[in-house]
């Protein structure tokens, strides 16, 4: 029988070790071949207009004028007469061509009329989103200790009570809190290059789901998956927003079909902002309630969002986040806007739930002229109990490392240094990470090389090195010794990459293959050594007996023991509760430090810690990367980007790179990154760690730049005008 | 590796004289709109266009016969004639720095170049750092983990090269000054800065 463990940290060999990319090499040189990257012999270039309107009918469109074009093969409409367009970028036509510049021309010669509709983009203003018919009451919940009386009216003593523990509140704070859409912008954008021959398909996917889409190219092309290989090897930037293959995904390949010649269809970086992923939004009004201790009482929110025209608005659920009183309710409206479609943005939820309402806790502590630091310790009695001493770890790593203690001042009251002030804040964050079912086989060829397929994907975090860290592990074999096959559907089947569940997916299937296998070929070495194949241990390249290391062979010698053909194993991982391999929950703390110039608005990142747990560490190189990662997202929609629509004509402003702003190498400050794996966390096994460390910043950029100038700038992203607006409106 | 007959070719609107000089960026931006011709070529002696022309690409010490329309960007000629893929499509105007490569030396955004201007210059892309030994600035990207999905890494490599061949000894803050040209969306500035400051010190050593 099998035990699917992981070896003690004394006896681990490779795990947990700091270990390059396997893939690093191609990926810095650019030999790596993405989907934008892969041109079949006679492929033909496609590109998708979007169009011009956030809200319109469509009254005619001529692609007559493109076919035109020399260098344009193909062009049609994707939309016609009396078609409703709701947000604008959506595609209405595509040209397929030999060039760019003939697809371009194609583009502009396309002649296309519109009855432009109302428009509404501006979920901020809530007022105006009633006004227009476009707020919708969403879900809530109301969660007080004491309960109603038998014969109390149940909405009339939900007010009562909550007045009631307003008034007992030694201090309350009230206020408007916000952060704006941002997009997803990934480097590469969706699109892919499919190619049709003799009534298979053949898709070049930049897609975060290699296994999963299959299908959604074959039902449409009438075909059956079984005919569809998806292929991925390399993907620039998912972050959520990748796990289908799109309509312009179909649309490609069913120009392949139809044109018989492989098509490549990558969306212009235009369009790719406008309909290719957004984040939600949120702002909310806030009123929360402390005792003389500085612990929360009683919360009380209502928030508004736009998830666009289809749903897909901020959750309920993450407010209040992580600090969760006895006491809440929490009320929320969606808010219909003509911008395109939300898609899962890494950890989707938390960063926003956070950034809402870790500020407004935080601003209780300025109310009450306390440190920051000890309102969010006092404040763990409201985290849940099995994490309480997790957070509290954490926070006293974080502090020693950002020097807390000697740098913290009460809020508004820090040196100055001509107009920059500086200032402090944290926030802490948690995620759940749990593995997704992940199927790996394991190859051991005869002469000793190992190779592994799953019809995984690589994100950017490593997870070909991943694999090949575990079996490497389970072989006792260097590190590149293994080679990992993924990115193919016609690889063994694993989950999308989505929620951090890949690392543990991953990890959980490629040890049970490796484990597996191993006792397999253990009854081979057993018999010729006459050990007892459970004695048996694989490491430094040998299979030998526990009892006797003298008695071994080689991992080649082993190996020859297969005979002709190599030995293969197919196993599923078992993620779950009663895996010893992997878990699901972290928590996480952030802590910045900013400088603010009271005059030019501009905020700098001065320093920024972050202390994240994750189970048992793979590889430390990788984690460690997808921390610093994670920080400086955070910074960026902490501090940059955000969508900028305009009111009037539902126009996404700036939908291009020149003009979305986001952080370059000099804008980050140092970053100091902690991984916490103690005994304890690690014995939980693998959790992912993808998203939690993109949660905090939000709010921990926040509280250090309301720190440092004594007034809270209530929304994100905090730029120089929102600083400055924010400084003059409240005269400070 | 040169891959003439690869990209397949249709016939151009645009019937033009070839600019031999004169900025790439502006010249790419007014082809792409249609513009008719562009002022001040002295050498205005040889006709190209409509269409194709045969023009002889040298990158990475390879010579590249590919076929260019005269509105065509170095970028697109590299990535569907030459077939190098390194430089990336990421922003058409070089305010990503994707497509960084170095014309003679200095660095360019392939984007933002028309092939034409670059026939007779020195091209050198982000694969010239490949091979059984690894360049130094890609090795230490790679010792260093500064690439995550890997899309804007071969763009920054080169711009990395071209800013040390600069500035061979430039300390964290140049570092941190200099290296603003190139967009990463996965954040891997935190590692790219002790790459090539790793780079530096080993340069020193040497």
């Amino acid at each position: 029988m099998v035990e699917y463990t992981w070896p003690d940290r004394k006896d681990s060999s490779v795990l947990g070790g700091s270990h390059d990319k396997v893939d690093g090499p191609a990926k810095c040189t650019g030999t790596a071949k993405y989907s934008y990257d892969i041109t079949p012999p006679k492929t033909a270039l496609a590109r998708a207009l979007g169009c011009p309107h956030a809200h319109c009918k469509i009254k005619s469109i001529d692609t007559a004028p493109a076919e035109k074009v020399a260098g344009v093969v193909h062009a049609r409409a994707l939309k016609k007469p009396g078609d409703e367009i709701e947000w604008q970028g959506e595609l209405i036509a595509v040209v397929v061509g030999e060039t760019e510049g003939a697809v371009a021309e194609g583009l502009a010669a396309i002649k296309a009329d519109y009855e432009p509709l109302d428009v509404f983009v501006n979920e901020e203003d809530l007022d105006a989103a009633e006004a227009a018919g476009r707020a919708r009451k969403g879900p809530g919940k109301v969660q007080l200790e004491n309960e109603p009386g038998d014969d109390e009216d149940e909405d009339a003593f939900e007010e009562k009570e909550i007045a009631r523990l307003f008034r007992e509140a030694a201090a309350v704070v009230e206020g408007r809190y916000g952060i704006r859409a941002i997009t997803h912008m990934c480097l590469e954008p969706h699109g892919s290059t499919c190619d049709w021959q003799d009534g298979k398909l053949t898709a070049h996917l930049s897609t975060q789901n290699v296994s999963g889409t299959p299908g959604q190219f074959g039902g449409p092309l009438g075909i059956t998956a079984d005919d569809v290989t998806v292929h991925c090897d390399y993907i620039g930037g998912g972050f959520g927003s990748k796990f289908a293959a799109d309509s312009w995904g179909v649309l490609a390949a069913t120009l392949s079909k139809d044109l018989n010649r492989p098509v490549k269809l990558m969306l212009d970086r235009d369009t790719e902002l406008k309909i290719a992923g957004a984040r939600p939004s949120g702002f909310a009004d806030v009123k929360v309630g402390a005792n003389s201790e500085g612990v929360i009482t009683i919360w009380d929110s209502h928030h508004w969002s736009t998830g666009g025209m289809g749903g897909g608005s901020l959750s309920q659920d993450v407010m209040p986040y992580v600090i969760v009183p006895p006491n809440f309710r929490r009320r929320t409206t969606n808010v219909r806007t003509n911008t395109g479609p939300t898609r899962a943005w890494r950890a989707p939820n938390h960063p926003q739930g956070c950034a809402l309402s870790q500020t407004a806790i935080d601003d209780v502590a300025a109310k009450l002229g306390m440190d920051s630091y000890e309102l969010f310790r006092r404040n763990l009695v409201n985290v849940p109990e099995e994490r309480r001493k997790l957070y509290e770890e954490e926070m006293k790593i974080a502090a020693k490392l950002m020097d807390w203690k000697a740098k913290w001042h009460p809020h508004g009251k820090g040196p100055k240094d001509g107009s920059v002030v500086s200032g402090l804040g944290m926030a802490i964050h948690t995620w759940r990470g749990g593995g997704h079912p992940s199927s790996c086989r394991v190859k051991i060829h005869p002469d000793g090389g190992v190779e592994a397929f799953l019809g995984s994907q690589d994100l950017g975090t490593g997870t070909r090195t991943v694999i090949a860290t575990v079996l490497a592990e389970t072989f006792g074999l260097p590190v590149d010794a293994v080679k990992v096959n993924i990115g193919s559907s016609k690889y063994p089947p694993s989950g999308p990459s989505g929620g951090s569940t890949t690392v543990g997916g991953v990890a959980e299937s490629s040890r049970h293959a490796g484990l597996d296998a191993l006792a397999q070929l253990n009854e081979k070495v057993a018999a010729k050594l006459g050990a007892k194949a459970q004695d048996l241990v694989a490491k430094d390249g040998r299979i030998s007996d526990k009892n006797n290391a003298d008695k071994g062979l080689s991992w080649k010698e082993a190996c020859g023991l297969l005979g002709m053909n190599p030995l293969e194993v197919t196993s599923r991982g078992a993620p779950g509760r009663d895996s010893k391999l992997s878990s699901s929950g972290v928590g996480g703390v952030q802590m910045a430090e900013v400088a603010v110039d009271r005059e030019t608005g501009v905020v700098r990142m001065k320093k920024f810690v972050a202390v994240q747990d994750m189970g048992l560490v793979v590889n430390r190189k990788t984690a460690e990367s997808q921390i610093l990662g994670a920080m400086i997202m955070g910074i960026a929609f902490s501090l940059f980007e955000e969508r900028i629509m305009d009111a009037k004509s539902g126009a996404f402003l700036n939908a291009e790179i020149a003009d979305y702003k986001l952080p370059r190498l000099g804008d980050v400050g140092e970053l100091v990154v902690e991984i916490y794996e103690p005994e304890e966390e690690r014995a939980r096994g693998v959790i992912g760690l993808g998203e939690p460390p993109v949660i905090g910043p939000g709010a921990a950029i926040s509280n250090a730049v309301a720190n440092a100038l004594g007034v809270r700038v209530p929304v994100l992203p905090m730029t120089p005008k929102q600083v400055l607006d924010t400084l003059k409106a409240r005269g400070a | 590796m040169s891959n003439v007959e690869k990209h397949a070719h249709g016939k151009s609107g645009f019937s033009r004289r070839s600019f031999l000089k004169g900025s790439g960026a502006a010249a790419a931006a007014t082809a792409l709109a249609g513009g008719q011709g562009i002022a001040g070529a002295e050498e205005a002696s040889r006709v190209v266009g409509p269409g194709m022309s045969k023009i002889t690409l040298v990158v990475n010490g390879q010579s590249h016969k590919v076929d260019v329309e005269p509105r065509m960007t170095l970028l697109e000629a590299l990535r569907y004639g030459a077939g190098l893929t390194g430089a990336k499509p990421i922003s058409g105007d070089g305010s990503s720095g994707g497509s960084t490569v170095l014309i003679d030396g200095k660095p360019a955004s392939a984007s933002a170049l028309l092939a034409m201007d670059c026939e007779g210059k020195k091209i050198t892309t982000s694969e010239s750092l490949a091979g059984d030994k690894l360049d130094p600035v890609a090795g230490a990207f790679v010792n260093h983990d500064a690439s995550q999905c890997g899309f804007c890494t071969p763009g920054f490599v080169v711009a990395v090269k071209a800013f040390l061949a600069k500035n061979p000894k430039a300390t964290e803050e140049e570092i941190r000054a200099g290296l603003n040209g190139n967009l990463c969306r996965c954040g891997t500035y935190g590692n790219i800065i002790p790459a090539v400051l790793d780079v530096v010190k080993g340069a020193g050593n040497g």
